[in-house]
């Protein structure tokens, strides 16, 4: 009696988010792979096989999305590094540190949308960076940066750096926090250097949560870069700054090919997946660390 | 924790480059929102004559004008109404099942748990195409109602994940005690673990509005209609509105901004909570 009026109450609880869950994951993830066989026309739906995917693997605009997806992930151990030194700085308690803190975090408040229209002012051709660049005679370097096919992916991958640093600083910030005092003073005792002590000790202690952050940001620049893309080039010049989660939108809202974009979309999953069982992984590890 | 012990030894050329790498540092992550600001307040003359100086004189006028210019104040509602029930519906329900998967005992409840972990990192793209044609066929694109649903579906894991820690961590014996009481299970979770629990519930708050407020791709397929937009999906739409007037379209990303920025500085302690214990536990 006890135990099922117990399984009722458990069922009650959790139905509502396991109904909304269904809905917004399980629902369209099944339907995306029927789909990604299928012509869709409107209210037609019409199974073609393997014709979706043999297009988009055909297609140099899903080709190119994917190969920037991987550029991108260049950034990940730029910002990594970065993010190591400047938590080490802040952590150190150089003078003004909290005021750092602050402002350092502060690209991560802001809306991508915002973010993407204001460097897309900046980096302009006759916008306000080679308006310096003139001024301090650096003509050299003039370029117009979103605007070259050459280096606009560079560019992207500028303000999606700029956009993502704060958060990384501030994670291995408070990790370092918990880590023991007395292992750097242990280490300062037998004369390290600051190097030393920090290549040995904080980089070990903190291996747990760059490895997280790893997973995260490799999650981020091929899932979490559609608002940069949509906000600074659409994917141009040519395919210059093409994503993969550009092509689907495009394909799927501008194109009306939903079918195609369903497969590009099960290429996308395929690649999360892997990604997710690494994330998974780590993230366990973390709660067993702490 | 770590206190004056930690100071460095006064190494001036040591601490000069330190303060230099950090200064460009900060002037780079500010000088964008400088850029914003700095562009806004100009008047359109100023700008044609003046483009990357200081403004002479604020141009107050462009607030209103933004404000007042076509569809921002229904795009700023629409965005405020959409975060607020979002951000609501996602929390009572989230409550609920961090409940379930807190207090009680059961054969999957770890299970589920962790998969509702791992769904965090799906990118709402994948299963943007299956949502769309759904909401087409039950007329629900265009509506509050459809993509509040979805908003919520893509907050719930994070949002339970972060309930459901903070729950657990609540020491039994004060729900036993409950019980012995005769306290009923809503109440337990009504009066005793929600007044508990008030900075994880803050923290989830803050970064779901955040989130929501921030979210474009959703907004731009399933709310098309000019009076169901919201500002950010507005904002490409302004872009090029006021392509001649860009102070007008700076100060429209100003006001956009500025909501976040307030709540950023109100619940600063619970946002860096809660980011952090997305990743690590405190």
């Amino acid at each position: 009696m006890r135990n099922r009026r117990k399984f009722t109450e458990i069922t009650l609880y959790l139905l509502p988010a396991l109904l909304v869950i269904g809905f917004v994951y399980f629902f369209p993830l099944i339907k995306v792979f029927q789909y990604s066989f299928m012509r869709i026309k409107g209210t037609s739906f019409k199974y073609i096989g393997l014709t979706n995917y043999i297009n988009i693997f055909n297609n140099p605009k899903f080709i190119e999305g994917l190969k920037n997806n991987f550029i991108l992930l260049i950034s990940v151990p730029i910002i990594l590094i970065l993010a190591i030194f400047f938590a080490i700085l802040l952590y150190e308690r150089m003078g003004g540190w909290k005021l750092y803190r602050f402002t350092l975090f502060l690209p991560y408040i802001l809306a991508i949308p915002v973010v993407g229209v204001v460097f897309g002012y900046i980096f302009q051709l006759n916008g306000i960076l080679n308006f310096f660049l003139e001024k301090l005679g650096l003509q050299f370097l003039i370029n117009d940066w979103f605007g070259s096919s050459k280096f606009a992916i560079w560019t992207l991958m500028f303000v999606i750096m700029w956009k993502e640093l704060g958060f990384s600083i501030v994670l291995i910030f408070a990790r370092l926090l918990s880590v023991n005092q007395e292992l750097y003073e242990a280490a300062e005792i037998d004369g390290a250097s600051w190097l030393k002590k920090h290549i040995y000790i904080t980089i070990p202690q903190c291996i747990s949560v760059i490895s997280f952050l790893s997973v995260i940001l490799i999650i981020t620049m091929f899932a979490w870069v559609f608002n940069y893309v949509y906000t600074l080039t659409r994917g141009g010049p040519g395919n210059s700054t093409m994503v993969s989660e550009f092509y689907i939108f495009e394909t799927a809202f501008r194109d009306y090919n939903q079918g195609t974009g369903s497969a590009a979309a099960v290429i996308l999953f395929l690649i999360m997946i892997v990604l997710i069982i690494a994330y998974t992984k780590t993230f366990r590890r973390e709660e067993v660390d702490q | 924790m770590a206190s004056k012990k930690f100071q460095m030894k006064k190494n001036y050329p040591a601490l000069v480059s330190r303060q230099i790498m950090m200064g460009f540092l900060v002037v780079l992550s500010l000088f964008p929102v400088f850029f914003m600001v700095n562009t806004a307040l100009k008047s359109r003359e100023d700008y044609i004559l003046n483009r990357f100086g200081f403004p002479h004189g604020i141009a107050w006028g462009n607030f209103r004008e933004v404000f007042l210019g076509k569809s921002f104040s229904t795009w700023f509602l629409n965005s405020v109404i959409l975060t607020v029930i979002s951000v609501l519906f996602t929390l009572v329900i989230a409550l609920l099942a961090a409940f379930a998967l807190s207090r009680y005992k059961f054969r999957m409840r770890e299970g589920i748990l962790n998969f509702v972990i791992s769904l965090m990192m799906i990118p709402p793209v994948i299963m943007i195409i299956p949502l769309f044609i759904f909401m087409s066929n039950v007329k629900l694109t265009n509506s509050y109602i459809g993509i509040n649903l979805i908003y919520s579906g893509l907050l719930l894991p994070f949002s339970i994940y972060l309930l459901t820690t903070f729950f657990r961590s609540i020491p039994q014996s004060i729900i036993e005690s409950a019980y012995i009481d005769g306290c009923s299970s809503i109440r337990i979770l009504r009066n005793i673990l929600i007044p508990m629990s008030m900075p994880p519930i803050m923290t989830l708050i803050v970064i779901n509005a955040l989130w929501v407020w921030n979210e474009l791709l959703l907004a731009l397929v399933f709310l098309q209609k000019d009076q169901f937009k919201t500002l950010m999906t507005g904002i490409t739409v302004f872009k090029s509105r006021y392509n001649v007037n860009i102070p007008l379209t700076m100060m429209g990303l100003v006001i956009i901004t500025i909501p976040m920025i307030i709540i950023y500085f109100l619940a600063q302690k619970y946002f860096i909570r809660g980011l952090v214990s997305g990743s690590l536990k405190e």
